[in-house]
């Protein structure tokens, strides 16, 4: 008991300051895809052919980076001979719809808030299921990694539950794989509604590297409507931790919308 | 040296060698010279069918010889069926399983032949189980062991397991609390990766290697590089092949210290779960402090490594880990000092080194059950030629081995990242691979966390992949976790499970 009272005051208190402090992210963290179509070579599509994921759109009037597909590798980056896409340590990525994760350089527009009446019923306590539907366990472990000291999820009410019935919503990884499909489709049906579904990294959003697999359903939205969006792969702990923050409103800052908020999608 | 042992070719187990001078042997021929191979001291590192025609499959063995670090291969050619190795040869049994339901290939007189993934058979028209290729195949749908007796009850988990996990499914016979007997059947996290494989490389080749167990990253996208620059006769520069090395034990040291926080929380001893749950992260922040993923992503390519630690990054890590490491030393040590945590683990899940030595255990297991078997050293590639990381073992085989072996490995792996970090060679990151060689064999091994990882690559005239062969360690373990739950509390699942902490991504493919 001694040893491990004293070893309780030698770790010591480890939790982040976030949302109050900001984080120090890696100086090689992969955030926000910078896009500069003024410095495209005539003519040049390097950059969308070495991408593995087909990620990006190339076109005389247009560069943009799909972030849903986005595996945040650099074979882009590598590629491109004028520095047209790099990448910032931006890590705020969530959007509430699909077509808020195509950057083009301009601004993102990161998640609304729920509407004022969804977000009474869950923004000060937030239960979540989560399905790993062909998710490769990197992103099954940044969201567990959530629920550590370091992070402290349950300091803002959200919690995973252990099932579907006493959840208020699904947390989704993984492209869904044909053999997940019924049971995630089961999940979803076992949620009580309003509920919430959120799809964490390029495979739950897209498919990700297995885009276009007969195995796979390209992503969560294919099977069941989509609430939330968070890109990466896997999305750092940050970036899933700041999306869930903006989705309840937790998040005091300006742009995050107003006090009407959005909508879940129309789960019934 | 018998004539059977004479039809297998011996081979380094880093060269490449032609597809024609593989022996082909007649089946019967083909099975004693597995069995014979194996009786001095061989094991299955993979066994995987190639078609070569809609009527025939070519069977491919390669097996493992850690006395002198050598690799036998054979072939043989088979129709809709051939007499399975299984009955003599316990360890092949999952292999034979994976070629029923890949190629429509039934191995006669295989003791429990099952699908293993729950997929139609790639070869159309050809079912091991005379299922129609319009028939749906539903995931665990199929018979199951059954203890049968008036007092014996069936429990079913899964595939949504209570945590957040990876989906698989779970079915106990038992007594009162008593398992008699547990099935594990997996295939939901499915995804085709091996088929995709095929005609590549190409630019989601390293994708899918990155991520068909994406907490393996590092060890999976190794064993492809290795086979890429075998087949490419390329020599990775000593710089990259250091920060393989240190990359590969980072991966280890995150696995094994949230495994040991796990295995912590799973009989309530919060102390170490805590520490454990944040120093996991802090090796996962070196790795990103290298290559800016958490998992290794964009790290290890063909020909070397991306990104490179100069001596500055190099002390910031040294910085960064010492402490880490002392740290993960007190959490360990609260769980060795804490009978509570003791009664839980010791003579829980036991193993016994027959039972491994029989189904070919891999990794952390087969080291807990006093199995001496370790890649780095035994076929040692890059670092580990040069650098030898002592390999740790523990006799009981329950889950107080499986943990502290994990302790074990976390001191040495982690003596030998600070080591490399004090002391990077100069030289070149990354040089680039020739074009692949044509119609040849490729194997390569690499000690992934969990143990042996093994990668065949066939490559067919233009040098392109004509097959993709990935065996994941828990290809190899999740048997030895049904085993470890028999006569068990079914209470101590979780528990046992964790000291195994297998892959389903890895094992479904």
């Amino acid at each position: 008991m001694h040893n491990i009272i004293r070893e309780r005051m030698r770790q010591g208190y480890r939790t982040i300051a976030y949302p109050k402090g900001s984080p120090q992210m890696p100086d090689r963290f992969r955030g926000l895809p910078i896009v500069d179509r003024t410095k495209c070579p005539d003519g040049c599509e390097m950059c969308a052919e070495a991408c593995p994921t087909d990620a990006i759109r190339c076109e005389p009037d247009a560069l943009e980076v799909d972030m849903g597909r986005c595996l945040f590798c650099v074979e882009c980056q590598t590629a491109c001979p004028a520095g047209a896409i790099s990448y910032s340590g931006e890590f705020r990525l969530a959007t509430r719809t699909r077509e808020d994760l195509l950057t083009d350089g301009r601004a993102l527009k990161l998640a609304e808030q729920l509407d004022a009446k969804t977000r009474r019923l869950f923004g000060r306590s937030f239960k979540l299921r989560q399905v790993s539907a062909g998710g490769c366990n990197g992103c099954e472990a940044d969201v567990n990694v959530l629920s550590t000291v370091v992070f402290d999820l349950s300091r803002f009410g959200i919690q995973f539950v252990a099932s579907p019935r006493h959840a208020d919503g699904l947390l989704i990884t993984g492209p869904v794989t044909e053999n997940m499909r019924l049971a995630l489709l089961q999940a979803y049906e076992a949620t009580p509604a309003p509920k919430i579904v959120i799809a964490v990294g390029a495979c739950a959003i897209s498919g990700g590297p297995y885009i276009g697999h007969e195995e796979v359903h390209n992503g969560a939205d294919q099977v069941v409507p989509v609430d939330l969006y968070v890109p990466g792969c896997p999305p750092h702990p940050m970036t899933i931790l700041d999306g869930l923050l903006r989705l309840l409103g937790r998040l005091e800052e300006p742009g995050s919308g107003g006090p009407g908020g959005r909508a879940p999608a129309l789960h019934v | 040296m018998t004539i059977a042992a004479a039809q297998l070719t011996r081979t380094p187990h880093v060269a490449t060698i032609a597809l024609d001078s593989i022996p082909l042997l007649e089946i019967y021929s083909f099975r004693d010279a597995i069995l014979d191979d194996v009786a001095r001291g061989g094991r299955i590192s993979a066994l995987f069918g190639c078609p070569i025609s809609p009527q025939r499959v070519r069977l491919y063995v390669a097996l493992s010889h850690a006395d002198d670090g050598s690799i036998s291969v054979a072939a043989t050619d088979v129709g809709d069926a051939y007499p399975s190795l299984t009955p003599d040869l316990p360890q092949a049994h999952w292999f034979e399983r994976e070629i029923a339901e890949q190629w429509g290939v039934v191995p006669s007189g295989h003791p429990w032949l099952k699908p293993i993934r729950f997929h139609h058979s790639y070869r159309k028209g050809h079912d091991a189980w005379s299922r129609a290729t319009g028939d749906a195949i539903l995931p665990s749908v199929t018979d199951f062991f059954r203890v049968d007796g008036e007092e014996i009850h069936e429990v079913a988990v899964g595939p949504i397991h209570a945590g957040v996990i990876e989906p698989g499914h779970f079915r106990f016979q038992c007594y009162g609390e008593q398992v008699f007997h547990l099935e594990v059947s997996l295939g939901f996290q499915h995804r085709g990766v091996e088929r995709a494989l095929v005609g590549g490389p190409n630019k989601r080749t390293i994708p899918y290697m990155e991520t068909l167990a994406g907490d393996t990253s590092i060890g999976h996208t190794t064993a492809y590089c290795q086979i890429v620059e075998a087949l490419a006769r390329c020599q990775t520069p000593l710089r990259a092949q250091v920060l393989r090395g240190v990359a590969l034990e980072l991966e280890r040291l995150a696995n094994h210290t949230g495994d040991l926080g796990a295995l912590a929380g799973d009989v309530g001893f919060l102390p170490t779960m805590s520490y454990c749950g944040r120093l996991r992260g802090d090796f996962l922040n070196s790795t990103a402090l290298i290559c800016g993923n958490r998992f290794g992503r964009s790290m290890v390519r063909p020909g070397g490594v991306l990104w490179d630690v100069d001596k500055q990054r190099a002390d910031d890590l040294l910085a960064r880990l010492r402490p880490a490491l002392s740290d993960v030393d007190n959490a360990a040590q609260l769980l060795w000092i804490s009978r509570s945590v003791q009664a839980r683990f010791e003579d829980t899940g036991r193993v016994s080194k027959e039972v491994a030595e029989l189904l070919g255990l891999v990794g952390v297991v087969a080291r807990a059950s006093n199995v001496d078997r370790d890649v780095r050293r035994d076929f040692p590639t890059g670092i580990y030629r040069f650098v030898l990381v002592p390999t740790m073992g523990w006799p009981t085989g329950d889950v107080f081995a499986r943990s502290y072996v994990r302790w074990l490995e976390i001191q040495r792996s982690g003596q030998f990242v600070c080591e490399q970090l004090a002391s990077l060679p100069e030289g070149t990151l990354r040089v680039t691979p020739g074009p692949l060689a044509p119609n040849s064999f490729a194997l390569s091994l690499v000690e992934g966390w969990r143990g042996e990882i093994c990668h065949v690559a066939l490559t067919d005239a233009a040098g392109a992949f004509a097959q993709y062969k990935i065996v994941d360690p828990s290809f190899r373990n999740w048997v030895g976790m049904m085993m470890a739950l028999r006569n068990q509390a079914i209470s101590d699942f979780p528990l046992c499970n964790k000291s195994f902490n297998l892959s389903y991504c890895g094992h479904d493919l």
